[in-house]
């Protein structure tokens, strides 16, 4: 399928884990005529979400009344928006940066807004709380890009540390062969 | 020299497996000279396996002498290699020059030790660890019909926790 023709939606669903959403809701999507395209699926707290691109084979109003069964009997929410950009846009991240501590509010934001001030773009973030419920372990991998140096980061970063939180951060070396 | 084409998934070729090298002979040289001039006018490969240009002989090019940081050992040419020996596991970013506009996360060993014989025939024996044992593991899985689209892991992939299913 070439990319140039084709307009995209993001579709989001949202809902109670169980096993068969994926397959109910492409082949309701298939019926339709919809490509698809990049899609991340992961579950959080409990709960199945996916994001989906999704070719705009029809008009939006009649993909969302194709999935209103399903979206019903799986309890699912459902987002359709149409969306610009399209396949091939990969960027591949230069650096990795691993963040540990013990779980507090506001350590995403303290490391992001040093990163931000660093020209890092994240093009990748994930993070889970470990550990237990008396003591909570944040867990943060981000990567992305950024023309600055590793030891630059560091040092930027080097003040988090006299609070608690580890952040390691590392080259990612792509390799092609 | 000649720039030869690559073959990209999903060339059914590419699962094929490759034979072992018997004649080293000027043909073999010609071959190994085009088969670097091809990796170098593709997009920065520190590796390239004969099978990825449609000839299955067991030949491996693999080149990181252009990181000074990247402990290596230059340029090597490695026919009929084999891994004797594994140690260790990381995860690392891998592409393809099979692969195009892809990259994944893919487990490897750390530490490999290598036996291939050079150009001439002659049997070298090498230790190898990090991205330099990366780059020979992804190149000798093209010589067994393996693209590393077949080892890729989530990103979510923790080496160490274990999965609950409920
Ligand atoms: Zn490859």
């Amino acid at each position: 399928m070439t990319d140039k023709q084709v307009d995209w939606n993001l579709l989001t669903l949202v809902g109670a884990d169980r096993a068969g959403i994926v397959a109910r809701v492409t082949r309701v999507l298939y019926g339709l005529g919809c490509h698809l395209g990049e899609a991340s699926m992961i579950r959080l707290g409990g709960n199945f979400t996916i994001m989906l691109m999704v070719s705009a084979a029809r008009p939006n109003a009649d993909i969302l009344a194709a999935l209103a069964p399903v979206a019903a009997e799986l309890e699912l929410r459902v987002h359709l928006d149409a969306m610009s950009g399209g396949l091939h846009q990969h960027l591949l991240p230069n650096l990795q940066v691993r963040v540990t501590g013990a779980d507090r509010a506001g350590i995403v934001a303290d490391v992001t807004e040093i990163l931000a001030a660093q020209g890092f773009n994240i093009l990748e973030l994930e993070s889970d709380v470990a550990g237990d419920r008396d003591r909570p372990v944040y867990i943060m991998n981000i990567q992305g890009y950024s023309d600055h140096t590793i030891e630059s980061l560091a040092d930027a970063l080097a003040p988090l540390s006299e609070r608690g939180v580890a952040v390691d951060v590392a080259p990612v070396d792509v390799l092609i062969g | 020299m000649a720039i030869l084409d690559i073959l990209k998934l999903p060339d059914p070729r590419l699962k094929q497996i490759s034979e072992p090298v018997t004649v080293f002979d000027q043909t073999l040289r010609d071959f190994i000279a085009d088969l670097e001039a091809t990796r170098l006018a593709g997009p920065s490969a520190v590796g390239i396996a004969a099978p990825q240009v449609g000839r299955f002989w067991r030949i491996v090019i693999v080149d990181l002498s252009t990181r000074p940081k990247t402990p290596n050992h230059g340029h090597l040419v490695l026919i009929n290699p084999e891994i004797t020996h594994w140690d260790g596991f990381a995860m690392g970013r891998e592409g393809c020059l099979s692969v195009p506009d892809y990259t994944g996360n893919v487990i490897r060993a750390t530490q490999i030790r290598l036996t291939a014989q050079n150009a001439d025939g002659v049997e070298q024996e090498y230790e190898m660890n990090g991205f330099e044992a990366r780059a020979v593991q992804h190149e000798l899985d093209h010589l067994d019909g393996l693209l590393f689209v077949d080892r890729v892991v989530s990103r979510r992939t923790d080496l160490y926790r274990r999965k609950v299913y409920q």
